[in-house]
């Protein structure tokens, strides 16, 4: 049999090296999965992880794809892994995604038709600021009467969806729309619209707003001493308090930046590759992303690779459906996976494993 | 607006419908947190149990079997949060979301061939003699086997937690797990056992929806039904009797916002569709405010034997 033991320190290179076996195992067990699915499983690993890159008939239109897709999530991912580091569980950031972009259309559409240069950068104050509204809400019940946060936020998530659903048929539905639910379109009113800063590249200001966002976030963790106090608070709470870190600053801090880098993902989404706020606007962003920060290890280089990867599964997933027929949950479930496995791979971070070793 | 369209007596009985599944889910994690593991998997647990309840029912007809196969099914899917969080020593928040995230997905993967499709449903057992009382008996007598069977799961993990020697090894488990292994009780074992038995009922739970509730298949059907058992367990501060009771308030507030809904309220239906989880948050807040009494102190907390 084998048996652990506690490794004093966290081991560096296994921290590292574990996202890949992850990837790695996961890729494996796909195949599987996908030769029970009565699929040729190299053949749908290469559509999944190939082809939306490479291959020539749908490169062109899969690899500007890959930004449109990994922008909000690495975006979501970034503010939620200051929560997760120390110990403040946000995952209502699909709630908070929505409130932005419910926030940012709002504004788009009391201009609507003004043409200005200043519609848009409000947009982005409006987005965030709905967002961080939203996620204020468990951090606050949290800070000052200890509810959970994970359930909190969570909740907020069905209200958000409800909320949704009654903007898109009401208060900012298309005039002009016919009776059809859900509002104008933002992609054809200049000064509202999300373009792409390069064309044909899948680069619009949210994909640059996330990858200032990395940065940024990669100088709060590394030299800001709120990056440290966020951390401590995650390793040790108790010590946390000696030295001084206010707790409720802290929760209000992580919840807080979660959720409007969530809002800002929603917004830069309804005016950009979405265009519209519908019933249907979100699409899990908000959940997948809780993917992307752990694989990642929650640290923001690690964030911004991974998710650019779990963008990839979403557009090969988009691409295997098309052409293998897969059901499009199949890469639902191999993310999750991904998640499992990476969640497994971190006993060798953790823990030495000695086999066959004494009794 | 026609309230008298709204009868009580069939208010409280489909009160107790809507409440089940999320009470049997309860009942389940209420062991698990009482051995002192955060298990937030329930909704991907729920979601499983209904998708396979739903297959076997439809397949063989025998709803029952579906109950069955559910309550198998969903308890073997535990296993891998157990495996990763009492042997892998993995995160158990993290690892909770992940049984939820990857529940939704396999659920959505097996059901696809069966959306749309209708299934056997339970009958209703009538009560002899109590069933034609009038008024009572269609509001307490007159319902299917799971409901008669989720009060009797309360009733055994009442008894089980309070009475049972086996019940107070669990307790002492998530209290203090370090001195439970110090006496030489197995704390993995017991915590593995609590968390199939959460998979089970949650899995029961799921399928209550799917072959009771509505009863059909679509994809993410559960709607947030595990994230509300798991906030009732924190309002019934881990005890069976409330864990009921709290379900049955939550079913209350489902059912009359239904009703509500259908007698053509002038509230518009989105408020109506987000009071469930608004109460639910309002509820968190009144229970956290006074402190949550009664929480296992080992709850959440990673267990490793180092001798």
């Amino acid at each position: 049999m084998f048996k652990l033991e506690k490794r004093p320190e966290q081991s560096q290179k296994w921290i590292y090296l574990s996202p890949f076996l992850a990837v790695l195992i996961t890729m494996i067990s796909g195949g599987i999965l996908f030769a029970t699915l009565g699929e040729n499983p190299f053949e749908a690993i290469r559509i999944i992880f190939w082809d939306p890159l490479f291959d020539p008939s749908f490169a062109s239109y899969s690899r500007p794809q890959l930004l449109v897709k990994a922008g909000p999530l690495i975006l979501i991912a970034i503010g939620l892994s200051f929560g997760f580091k120390a110990g403040v569980w946000n995952i209502g950031a699909e709630g908070q995604y929505i409130l932005g972009a419910i926030f940012g259309a709002s504004v788009a559409l009391a201009f609507y038709p003004m043409e200005s240069k200043l519609i848009f950068p409000l947009m982005i104050i409006a987005g965030a600021l709905g967002g961080f509204l939203w996620g204020l809400i468990p951090a606050l019940l949290k800070a000052k009467l200890n509810t959970n946060e994970i359930l909190v936020s969570l909740m907020l998530v069905y209200v958000a969806e409800s909320i949704l659903a009654s903007v898109s048929q009401g208060l900012l539905k298309n005039p002009d729309g016919y009776g059809f639910p859900g509002s104008r379109n933002l992609q054809n009113y200049a000064s509202a619209a999300n373009v792409e800063i390069i064309a044909n590249s899948g680069m619009h200001w949210g994909v640059l707003f996330a990858f200032i966002t990395v940065i940024f976030s990669y100088i709060i963790l590394t030299k800001h001493i709120q990056g440290f106090n966020i951390q401590l608070t995650g390793q040790a709470p108790r010590a946390s308090k000696f030295a001084g870190v206010n707790p409720t600053a802290n929760i209000v801090f992580c919840l807080g930046i979660s959720g409007a880098l969530a809002g800002l993902a929603g917004m830069f989404e309804v005016s950009g590759p979405s265009g519209q706020i519908t019933i249907e606007f979100n699409s899990g962003y908000g959940f997948t992303a809780i993917i992307v920060a752990f694989l990642g290890r929650l640290h923001p280089i690690g964030i911004f690779l991974s998710g650019l990867l779990i963008a990839l599964t979403y557009i090969g997933g988009e691409l295997a459906q098309l052409m293998l027929g897969l059901p499009g949950a199949s890469i639902q479930l191999f993310q999750g996976m991904l998640l499992f496995f990476l969640l497994a791979t971190d006993l060798f971070a953790n823990y030495k494993v000695k086999i066959g070793a004494n009794k | 607006m026609d309230f008298s369209s709204i009868n009580p007596a069939l208010l409280i009985a489909s009160l107790m419908v809507s409440a089940t599944p999320i009470l049997l889910a309860a009942i389940g994690e209420a062991v698990v947190e009482k051995s002192g593991v955060l298990n937030l998997g329930v909704e991907g647990m729920m979601i499983v149990g209904a998708v396979v309840g739903f297959i076997v029912a439809v397949n063989t007809d025998t709803p029952l079997l579906g109950f069955v196969c559910a309550a198998i099914i969903s308890g073997i899917f535990s296993i891998i949060f157990g495996i990763l969080t009492q042997y892998l020593k993995s995160n158990q928040v993290a690892t909770g979301l992940g049984l939820t995230l990857v529940g939704l997905g396999l659920s959505a993967l097996l059901g696809r061939p069966y959306e749309g499709m209708k299934s056997p449903t339970l009958k209703a057992l009538e009560i002899p003699f109590f069933s034609d009382i009038p008024v009572l008996g269609k509001m307490l007598f007159s319902h299917d086997l799971m409901i008669y069977f989720s009060i009797f799961l309360v009733t055994l993990v009442w008894w089980f937690l309070k009475y049972t020697h086996a019940g107070m090894v669990l307790r002492a488990v998530g209290e203090n797990h370090d001195a439970a292994h110090a006496l030489g009780y197995k704390v993995v074992l017991v915590r593995m056992l609590a968390i199939m038995f959460g998979g089970a009922t949650s899995g029961l739970g799921g399928a209550y929806i799917s072959l009771a509730r509505v009863p059909q298949w679509t994809e993410g059907m559960t709607a947030g039904a595990g994230w509300i058992a798991l906030a009732i367990v924190v309002f019934a501060s881990w005890r069976p009797w409330r864990v009921l009771f709290g379900a049955y308030i939550f079913g209350g507030v489902t059912v009359l916002q239904l009703n509500l809904q259908a007698a053509g309220a002038s509230i518009p239906v989105e408020y109506l569709s987000m009071s469930p989880y608004l109460i639910t948050i309002v509820v968190l807040v009144i229970i956290s405010s006074r402190g949550n009494q009664g929480a296992p102190a080992s709850l959440g907390r990673p267990f490793h034997a180092s001798s």
